[in-house]
C-alpha cells in the first residue's frame, strides 16, 4: 500500500472518529431525546462514512469496495429509520408537546 | 505490552463493564438493552480470535434475536402488568453468592492457566480430509461434514422448542396466529423500510449460504437474516404472521430436517449415516445447506413471534 | 495487527470472568427475565473460553471444530430462551408475576 494511501486513511479514520466522538458527547449532554436523536445519527452515520471511506483505501479489491459502501448504506438507511420510529413514539407518549411540535 | 494486547485487554473491559451493567442494571429495559450491547461486544471478541464464522452468529442470534426475544416478553411483562421491582435477595444469600461465583471463576482461571503451552489443535487433521469434499470453509466443513449429526441435532431441537413454545397455546386460540397484531402507519418511515429491506436481505441470506463453502457464513447465520426480514415484514404490517395450523408453513419448518434426515439416511448406502459420497459431497451440502437455511429462517421467526393467540 | 496467543488467553479469562458473573446474576435474582440473562452470559462465558482455547496463533485463526460447536450452542441457547420467554410470559398472563415463589408454592401444596 502506497504511503499516500495510508495518509488519507489516518486523517479520514481520525475525523470519523472526532464525530463519532461527537455524537457520544451529544447523546450524553443533550437535554431532550430529540436532539440526542439528532446528534447521535447525523454524527454517526457521517463518522461511519469517514472510516468506511478511510478503510477503503488499504483494500486493493474493488469488489470489497463495494462491499464495504452496501454496509454504509445499509446502517445509514437503518439508523435514519430507528431514529424516525423512536422520535414518533416519543412525540406519541408526549401528546401535548408532540401538538405544540406538529404545530410549529 | 503491545497494541494488540492494549487493544484487546480494552475490549474485554468493555465486555466486563456491559456484562455487569446488564447483571445489575436497575431498570429491567437498560439492563436487556445492555445485554444486547454485550453480544455486539463477544461479537468484536469473535473477529479478533478470528472466529468470523461465530462473530456472524453471535451478532444475528446471540445479540439479535435474543435481544428482540427479551424485549418482545419485557413489553408482555408490561402489558400484563407485572412488577418489574428489582428486589434484591437478602445480603446473606448475595454474599454467599458472590463468595460462590468468585471462587468458581478462580478455580476456571486457575485451570485455564495450568494449560500445557503449545497447541495444535484438530484444525491440520480438518485442513488436510476438507481437500476430498469440495468445501473450503473448515468450519462449514466440520458443521455439515465431520459433525454433521450434531447439525442436524440442532437444527431438531430448533423444531422441538419451537413445538414446546406452540405448546403453551390455550386450546381456544389452538391453529390461530402467533403474536400480536401489529399497526404501522401504511405510508409511515416502518411501511417504507419494511419494502425496501426484504429483498436486499434475500440476497444477503443466499450470498451467505453461498459463501458459507469457502468463506466465513452459512446456514444459520442466512437464516436469521431471513428471519429478521420475515420479523421486519410482519413488524411493518405489510404481511400477517402465518395460522400455525398452515400446512405449508409446517412443511416449510420440517423440510430442512427432513431432507438432512434424508441424505443422511441415504448416506447408510456408501457406508454410514450421513456419509457424503466423495464425488457428491459438495452438491448434497449446497442442497443441505440451502433447504436447512430456510427451515431455519421460518423456526426462528416462529420461536420469536411466540404461541397462537389470535383467531385464524 | 492480529491478536496474539496472550490475547487468547485474556479473552479466556474475561470468559471465566463472565461464567462467574452470570451465575451470581442466577443466584441473586428473583425476576425470571433477569435470570434468562444471566443464564446466556454464562452461556456466552463458556462459548468464549472455550473458543479462546482453541486459538491457534495469528493467521491460523480458532480451531475449526470448537467455532461449528459454539455455533451449534449459540443456537441451542437462543432455542432454550425462547422456549424459557414463552414460559414466564405464560406464568406472567396467568399469575400477574415474574417471579417464582418457592415458600408460597410449598404452602400450596399443604393445604
Amino acid at each position: 500500500m502506497s504511503g499516500f494511501a495510508n495518509v488519507l486513511t489516518v486523517i479520514l479514520v481520525s475525523v470519523g472518529l472526532v464525530f463519532f466522538l461527537a455524537g457520544s458527547v451529544g447523546l450524553l449532554r443533550f437535554p431532550d431525546l430529540h436532539s440526542r436523536l439528532h446528534a447521535l445519527t447525523k454524527a454517526d452515520n457521517l463518522g461511519l462514512g469517514l472510516i468506511a471511506l478511510g478503510v477503503a483505501f488499504q483494500i486493493g479489491e474493488p469488489y470489497a469496495i463495494v462491499k464495504l459502501a452496501l454496509v454504509w448504506l445499509l446502517a445509514v438507511l437503518a439508523a435514519a429509520s430507528v431514529a424516525q420510529l423512536i422520535a414518533r413514539s416519543a412525540l406519541d407518549r408526549l401528546p401535548a408537546e408532540g401538538q405544540a411540535d406538529r404545530q410549529a | 505490552m503491545n497494541a494488540a494486547l492494549l487493544l484487546d485487554a480494552g475490549l474485554c473491559l468493555l465486555i466486563l463493564t456491559a456484562a455487569v451493567l446488564a447483571m445489575t442494571g436497575r431498570d429491567l429495559f437498560g439492563a436487556i438493552a445492555f445485554f444486547i450491547v454485550y453480544g455486539i461486544l463477544i461479537a468484536l471478541a469473535w473477529v479478533r480470535l478470528e472466529a468470523v464464522d461465530v462473530a456472524l452468529a453471535e451478532a444475528a442470534i446471540g445479540a439479535g434475536l435474543t435481544g428482540v426475544l427479551l424485549i418482545g416478553a419485557w413489553s408482555l411483562l408490561r402489558r400484563a402488568g407485572v412488577s418489574e421491582a428489582h428486589e434484591l435477595s437478602h445480603w446473606g444469600l448475595r454474599l454467599v453468592a458472590g463468595l460462590a461465583s468468585a471462587a468458581t471463576t478462580v478455580v476456571l482461571a486457575a485451570a485455564v492457566l495450568a494449560l500445557p503451552p503449545g497447541r495444535e489443535g484438530l484444525a491440520p487433521l480438518v485442513t488436510e480430509r476438507l481437500a476430498d469434499h469440495g468445501v473450503s470453509n473448515p468450519v462449514t466443513g466440520v458443521l455439515l461434514d465431520f459433525r454433521a449429526y450434531d447439525t442436524l441435532m440442532e437444527s431438531i431441537v430448533l423444531l422441538v422448542a419451537l413445538v414446546a413454545v406452540w405448546a403453551l397455546t390455550p386450546a381456544s386460540a389452538w391453529g390461530g396466529v402467533p403474536g400480536m397484531r401489529q399497526h404501522a402507519r401504511p405510508d409511515g418511515v416502518l411501511a417504507m423500510f419494511g419494502r425496501l429491506l426484504p429483498p436486499i436481505g434475500l440476497v444477503m441470506a443466499v450470498y451467505l449460504v453461498w459463501a458459507g463453502s469457502s468463506q466465513p457464513g452459512g446456514a444459520f447465520q442466512a437464516g436469521t437474516v431471513l428471519a429478521a426480514v420475515w420479523l421486519l415484514v410482519v413488524m411493518a404490517g405489510i404481511y400477517d404472521e402465518p395460522p400455525i395450523s398452515s400446512g405449508l408453513l409446517r412443511t416449510a419448518l420440517v423440510a430442512g430436517p427432513a431432507v438432512f434426515l434424508a441424505i443422511g439416511i441415504a448416506g447408510l448406502g456408501a457406508g454410514a449415516l450421513l456419509a457424503y459420497p466423495d464425488e457428491y459431497a459438495y452438491g448434497l451440502i449446497l442442497l443441505i445447506e440451502f433447504t436447512l437455511t430456510f427451515s431455519i429462517g421460518a423456526t426462528l421467526a416462529l420461536l420469536v413471534a411466540g404461541r397462537a393467540r389470535r383467531a385464524a | 495487527m492480529m491478536a496474539t496467543i496472550d490475547s487468547a488467553l485474556l479473552f479466556a479469562l474475561t470468559g471465566c470472568v463472565l461464567i462467574g458473573l452470570g451465575l451470581y446474576g442466577f443466584i441473586v435474582h428473583a425476576h425470571l427475565l433477569r435470570r434468562i440473562l444471566a443464564f446466556n452470559v454464562i452461556g456466552s462465558g463458556i462459548f468464549l473460553l472455550f473458543g479462546a482455547l482453541g486459538y491457534l496463533g495469528a493467521g491460523q485463526g480458532t480451531d475449526p471444530v470448537p467455532q461449528a460447536l459454539i455455533i451449534t450452542g449459540i443456537v441451542v441457547a437462543l432455542s432454550l430462551t425462547a422456549f424459557a420467554i414463552a414460559l414466564v410470559i405464560k406464568l406472567a398472563e396467568e399469575e400477574k408475576t415474574a417471579v417464582l415463589d418457592a415458600a408460597k408454592t410449598a404452602e400450596d401444596l399443604h393445604e
